[in-house]
């Protein structure tokens, strides 16, 4: 993925094919037939349908006009990017778009997550969350280790804890089932 | 006057100390996490949901009410103090507010914004008791096929009234319908979408989306473009107004009332379109000159606006059950997890939870009041938490929330899938409300669709059957033929709100 230099955000109404730079961003050749892919798929998946009796619509139509609707609009898209119009990503208070992307700390983030996702319901969600917890501030280039486990600790098993007590909902305890 | 009984009524029922406790409990929750970079109110309500699911239907209104208001105060916050303004509402605030903290009047501009927003919801709020049964009673004689055009003006307006380009706007539209797709399909049971995943049967939660979308697409998106400075926070002492502030303040704030409240209770009128308007406005009565250097009107206004509008989302969405913000979304599907189906038979068959929860705003204001003003300087710290572990806890709440629904991991790994898509669509622009309210207004419309032509045995003219729905067409229609006009006074309005401070926004 080629992540441009952004230029100064422009004020809304203003097409985007106004700036001076005609580059063109071929990461959103990639949107473009993600978009047509959803919607083929949207299309073919309501094509094997049933439809009902007494039910003059049923239900292929809406996802046929979704599925069309998707398709035209990533259509549009390519030939936008083609003559050079620019996303203007999101601007935030955290976010500096002067420099270009680091996809590797949002793969790390990703991965973490993912651990998350496959360890939840084995070690629990007072390790799970505290592993969450730490790993992502690691990721995100924190360098304090110790203090966000213990950080992570603290909220995995606070909210544990709220969550049995205050509202009845056992989160799973995982290993240390009988301990918490 | 009988509205005005029946509010007392709910102010009765809502006033317990046990109440008062979760509305508090609810404003300090809701300004926290409104003052994290990137979340608004609507984040705020999706990420603290589970907290309120085991609570009376009653408790639980208040500490949402508490949460919204809240949350809007957060981002107030920050972009008085940070120049950055969370959410598009706040764009206004953040032109003069910010300039007066740097001229080392932030208390001023936090004082003017926290009691301009009382004003304004409060004044909202009465407002919405006063309109709302009236136009139940109207809506209960609507048939589906007005509703269907309802809701595709709501969706036309969202998708090519906000952002700058409507091709991203109709992408991100007709993402958020196929999203709605997913699931059973509400009249003959198949499932759609579902790649034969269990758990996709029964649709998506909303929340999960919405968590997704923002708060783990925000956290994603900042983790790709990290600003390796700390951001600089303007210390910020105990906020209070001088005579002179007061007399600047009130007229921009009833002013900016009358701005927010009809546009909010327009489908897809929203709180950019009534802060912008109130700051031009203050920006042309001012005599002063002082507007460019931190003038307090131009905080006063915009706020007032924006709570304004805040208050009348509240008319659609109780009235016709009709959400016209991620908010009132996230909040109706709350409704819905207490078995209350939203619509005009909501005001006649859930009379005193409206009223409560119309009392409940009342109370929520107030005590945002009450516990703002003092603490103003603690959520200025806030704003010094380091960025790693501050997005770390984003990411930690939000799979809390997304895995105490059902405790299954599934749902934590929809989590993820959703927060990519909410980094792609920050990477290309496309706009995140057409998306939310695609995937709650989709599968109603679908309903509404099927419902007016199984009526009419599959003729399609039925969709014109009524007056009203041949009158929101043809308002459609007009609106798009005069979109090149609109987009080209926005322009020229916006020529006019100084280029500077364009700048300065586009590079803070």
């Amino acid at each position: 993925m080629s992540v441009h230099d952004t230029q100064p955000a422009h004020p809304e109404g203003q097409p985007a094919e106004e700036s001076p730079q005609r580059r063109v961003d071929l990461g959103q050749y990639g949107l473009a037939v993600l978009l047509v892919v959803i919607g083929i798929y949207t299309i073919i998946d309501a094509a094997g349908l049933e439809v009902g009796f007494a039910d003059p619509v049923g239900p292929r139509v809406f996802p046929y006009v979704i599925g069309s609707g998707l398709v035209l609009v990533g259509a549009l898209l390519t030939v936008a990017t083609a003559r050079g119009s620019q996303p203007e990503p999101e601007d935030g208070e955290d976010v500096d778009l002067s420099s270009s992307a680091d996809w590797l700390t949002v793969l790390k983030l990703v991965a973490v997550l993912l651990f998350t996702v496959a360890t939840v319901n084995l070690l629990g969600w007072a390790i799970s969350g505290a592993v969450l917890f730490a790993g992502a501030a690691w990721s995100l280039g924190s360098r304090t280790l110790v203090r966000d486990v213990l950080v992570g600790l603290v909220l995995a098993i606070a909210s544990w804890y709220a969550f049995y007590v205050g509202l009845g909902i056992p989160l799973t305890p995982g290993v240390l089932d009988g301990i918490l | 006057m009988e509205n005005f009984q029946l509010l007392m009524g709910g102010l009765e029922s809502a006033l317990t100390p046990m109440n008062l406790l979760y509305a508090a409990v609810g404003v300090l929750l809701g300004t926290f996490v409104g003052v994290l970079p990137g979340i608004g109110p609507a984040m705020a309500i999706a990420l603290l949901l589970p907290v309120t699911y085991r609570l009376e239907p009653t408790s639980a209104f208040i500490m949402f009410a508490g949460l919204y208001y809240g949350g809007m105060y957060g981002g107030s916050t920050t972009s008085i103090l940070l120049n950055t303004p969370g959410e598009s509402a706040s764009v206004m605030t953040a032109l003069e507010g910010n300039r007066m903290a740097r001229a080392g009047r932030g208390a001023q501009a936090l004082a003017t914004a926290a009691v301009g927003s009382f004003v304004a919801g409060t004044i909202g709020t009465i407002l919405v008791a006063f309109f709302s049964p009236a136009l139940a009673d109207v809506a209960v004689d609507l048939g589906a096929p007005s509703y269907f055009a309802l809701m595709v003006l709501a969706l036309v307006m969202t998708t090519t009234v906000l952002g700058a380009s409507a091709l991203r706007g109709f992408a991100a539209l007709f993402l958020g319908l196929t999203i709605g797709l997913v699931g059973l399909d509400l009249n003959t049971g198949q499932p759609r979408l579902t790649f034969g995943v269990t758990q996709l049967v029964d649709r998506l939660d909303i929340v999960v989306v919405a968590v997704g979308i923002f708060a783990l697409g925000e956290a994603l998106w900042v983790a790709a473009h990290l600003r390796r400075k700390p951001a600089h926070v303007i210390p910020v002492g105990r906020p209070w107004l001088s005579r002179d502030d007061w007399g600047r303040s009130w007229k921009p704030w009833l002013r900016g009332t009358a701005f927010g409240f009809p546009f909010g209770a327009l489908p897809a009128g929203g709180a950019e379109i009534p802060t912008f308007l109130s700051y031009l406005t203050e920006r042309k009565l001012s005599k002063r000159g002082d507007f460019g250097r931190g003038a307090i009107e131009g905080v006063a206004g915009p706020e007032a606006a924006n709570n304004a509008s805040a208050a009348g989302m509240f008319v659609p969405m109780l009235a016709l059950g009709l959400p016209v913000t991620a908010t009132a979304a996230v909040m109706l599907s709350a409704l819905q997890g207490y078995g209350i189906t939203p619509g005009p038979q909501l005001m006649t068959d859930h009379a005193d939870l409206v009223w409560t929860l119309l009392a409940s705003l009342l109370i929520g204001n107030t005590l945002l009041l009450v516990l703002n003003l003092p603490l103003a300087p603690l959520w200025a710290r806030l704003l010094r938490i380091p960025r790693p572990q501050l997005y770390a806890g984003i990411l930690f709440f939000a799979c809390l929330g997304a895995y105490a629904t059902n405790l299954d991991p599934f749902d934590i790994a929809l989590l993820l899938v959703f927060g990519l898509l909410g980094l792609m669509m920050r990477r290309f622009g496309l706009p995140v409300l057409p998306l939310i309210l695609g995937v709650i207004l989709g599968p109603l419309m679908e309903t509404k669709l099927r419902e007016a032509l199984t009526i009419s045995g599959g003729d399609y003219a039925a969709l014109l059957s009524e007056p009203l729905a041949v009158v929101i067409y043809v308002l459609i229609a007009l609106f798009i033929l005069a979109r090149p006009l609109i987009a080209r006074a926005r322009a020229g309005a916006e020529e006019s709100a100084t280029p500077e401070d364009e700048k300065e926004l586009a590079n803070s």
